[in-house]
């Protein structure tokens, strides 16, 4: 896998990634055309789209491991600085499996995705009490090509902000 | 919602004829009327036939030489279509090679007449199914059917059915059990229902609907709308019921649901997501997984009672647990020993015994209703192959293997097993597939879209 292992050591081409993977799949969550974690964007500060542009909404693992790579916790480290001066928003953290395994097994994976996730989010200060967590198993990949470049992407735990509270 | 056409209470009645032997003629005799409450059938008076030159199929062999067997067009207007209907059953088992009837010689006005067999013997038909079926004066229907020995010039067994008008397919469903059971020993499966994963939609956002049919695809209905995600639908082997697993409300949980009435509930009241339901086999338990921080643990909660029981405690991923037929031991999948691999404990809990020990991860093992197998999905070499293996872990075989087999499910007599198979690539999506149990005569499952997690019903009678 040392495509997947290249990507991931770089937040730049991450974001790229997840920005090209978000556009290809006609996802929820628009990017804004200068998407890709170069600084270039218009995201207000504290926004949404400020959070998964600037900072990065989501880690990623390797095959069958709910274990935080380097990048993984780099990514969760931003995570938590911003989550920590923008407190408003309440915290959910879906983990999700690629598709090469079976459907029982991915859905608790995903679920040790994200306790794990919200295990180190909860250790670099954020209230357990903010974050509630969810597994998709292997229902709802973002990216479908039949080769590694898209299962990594899928192997994912993403931080979704509700809607800011009070 | 609530669904017409409603099989179970309709109900249909079995009447039993005894034997036709040689020049004997004149209709069936009626030896019993079978007319029970809401589901049927009386005691099977098995019509006694002298023991030699019969006509079986030995169903243990290796490979199995398909039985060719004559079915008349049946008399009557539905007549033809019941014939056909018990046609595909037997060709689909692949047990049975239904010989074409442009080949027929007799033609068979009558089907209370006593066949030419030389007749039939010439294209080789070792077994001869003649039949008529007629609407009586209240409406039903009425099915009768000879099962003929043509080698031994004698009839084998004379049925007689009644049912409402729309379980006509369920009439040939239960023909063709009869004659699969009288020619192989064994009980058929023809006349059960699939539960499955309907799916539609993009693979990013699939849209998945409980969905039932037929075990030949005919008959489909939906039970959900697909407004929310639903996976892995089980059958109780007693009540008209199954259990799944919703995210409903975005609380992913395992629900039980009436399939006539469309009402459901949540299992249990346990604090984080449960998943990966199956019934136990008197229908009165649930057993499933429990995921708490990340860790899933096996619970078995009793329907009546409510009372939960904790199974296993790990640290690890314990899932997709399956009772023994006898109800006294549970199979699961657990990671605690780092791959996916089979384990067997006692119902009630205890330390698990692994019982997978081939190269690869072993995943969603079922117990064989006859209790002598174990089918589960392994994982090696980047495939996902569908096996079987004996309960203590030995015997292992591999029925099927390719970029993605999933989700193994029995058909009632242990023969036959149902699973799913995945199509890689954005366009790419599940069908369903059953194969015999040797590794022969794997066919797809006819659904309009595509489909995953079947799970297959008791015989219905």
């Amino acid at each position: 896998m040392p495509q997947a292992r290249s990507l991931l050591k770089s937040p730049a081409l991450i974001a790229l990634a997840v920005g090209l993977a978000l556009a290809g799949c006609a996802s929820k969550k628009p990017l804004p055309d200068n998407a890709g974690g170069l600084g270039l964007n218009n995201a207000a500060p504290g926004s949404q789209q400020d959070f998964t542009v600037n900072v990065g909404d989501r880690v990623f693992f390797e095959t069958d491991s709910s274990a935080l790579t380097g990048t993984a916790r780099a990514t969760l480290d931003k995570q938590a600085q911003w989550l920590a001066r923008y407190t408003n928003y309440p915290i959910t953290i879906e983990g999700h499996a690629d598709e090469r395994g079976t459907r029982e097994y991915n859905i608790a994976l995903g679920a040790r995705r994200a306790a794990a996730t919200r295990d180190y989010l909860a250790a670099k200060g954020i209230p357990r009490s903010r974050i509630q967590t969810i597994s998709y198993g292997k229902e709802r990949p973002v990216a479908v090509c039949n080769d590694i470049s898209c299962w990594s992407q899928n192997r994912r735990a993403v931080t979704v902000l509700a809607a800011p509270s009070g | 919602m609530r669904f017409s056409n409603n099989i179970s209470e309709a109900g249909v009645e079995k009447m039993v004829s005894g034997g036709v032997h040689g020049p004997a003629k004149g209709p069936l005799v009626l030896l019993r009327a079978a007319v029970t409450c809401l589901m049927m059938i009386s005691a099977l008076l098995a019509a006694t036939l002298p023991g030699q030159a019969r006509v079986v199929i030995d169903i243990n062999k290796g490979t199995i030489e398909p039985l060719p067997i004559a079915i008349t067009d049946f008399g009557g207007a539905l007549g033809p279509e019941i014939a056909s209907i018990v046609e595909a059953d037997l060709r689909n088992s692949g047990l049975f090679k239904p010989i074409e009837k442009a080949a027929f010689i007799q033609q068979l006005a009558d089907h209370n007449q006593i066949p030419k067999f030389e007749d039939w013997r010439v294209i080789n038909a070792q077994a001869l199914v003649t039949g008529a079926v007629s609407t009586e004066a209240d409406g039903r229907l009425k099915a009768e059917f000879r099962l003929w020995d043509v080698f031994g010039a004698e009839q084998m067994i004379g049925q007689q059915y009644f049912t409402s008008a729309s379980n006509q397919r369920r009439l040939a469903h239960i023909i063709a059990d009869a004659i699969y059971k009288e020619l192989t020993g064994e009980d058929g499966y023809f006349d059960t229902r699939i539960v499955f994963v309907d799916e539609s939609g993009s693979k990013q956002k699939r849209i998945k609907r409980l969905a039932i049919m037929d075990q030949d695809g005919a008959n489909l209905r939906y039970l959900s709308k697909g407004d929310d995600l639903v996976l892995t639908p089980r059958f109780s082997p007693t009540r008209q019921e199954i259990t799944y697993m919703s995210f409903a409300g975005g609380n992913p949980k395992v629900y039980l649901r009436q399939i006539e009435t469309g009402q459901y509930e949540v299992v249990g009241n346990f604090p984080g997501m449960t998943f990966s339901p199956r019934f136990s086999p008197d229908g009165q338990k649930v057993v499933m997984s429990l995921n708490n921080d990340g860790i899933s643990n096996i619970y078995a909660m009793d329907l009546r009672s409510r009372s939960t029981t904790r199974l296993t405690s790990s640290n690890a991923i314990d899932t997709g647990p399956s009772y023994s037929p006898d109800g006294s031991q549970i199979v699961f999948e657990s990671d605690r020993g780092g791959r996916q691999q089979l384990y067997v404990m006692a119902a009630g809990g205890g330390e698990p015994q692994r019982i997978s020990f081939g190269t690869g991860s072993y995943s969603t093992p079922v117990w064989s209703p006859r209790g002598d197998l174990i089918a589960f999905t392994k994982q090696q070499g980047g495939k996902f192959l569908i096996g079987v293996m004996k309960p203590d872990g030995s015997g292992e075989r591999i029925l099927t293997e390719g970029y993605h087999n999933e989700g193994p499910t029995w058909a009632p007599n242990g023969r036959v097993i149902m699973f799913f198979r995945d199509s890689p690539g954005g366009n790419g999506g599940p069908k369903l597939y059953s194969v015999d149990i040797t590794g022969y005569n794997e066919r797809q499952i006819p659904t309009p879209n595509f489909a995953s997690d079947p799970a297959w019903s008791p015989l219905l009678n």
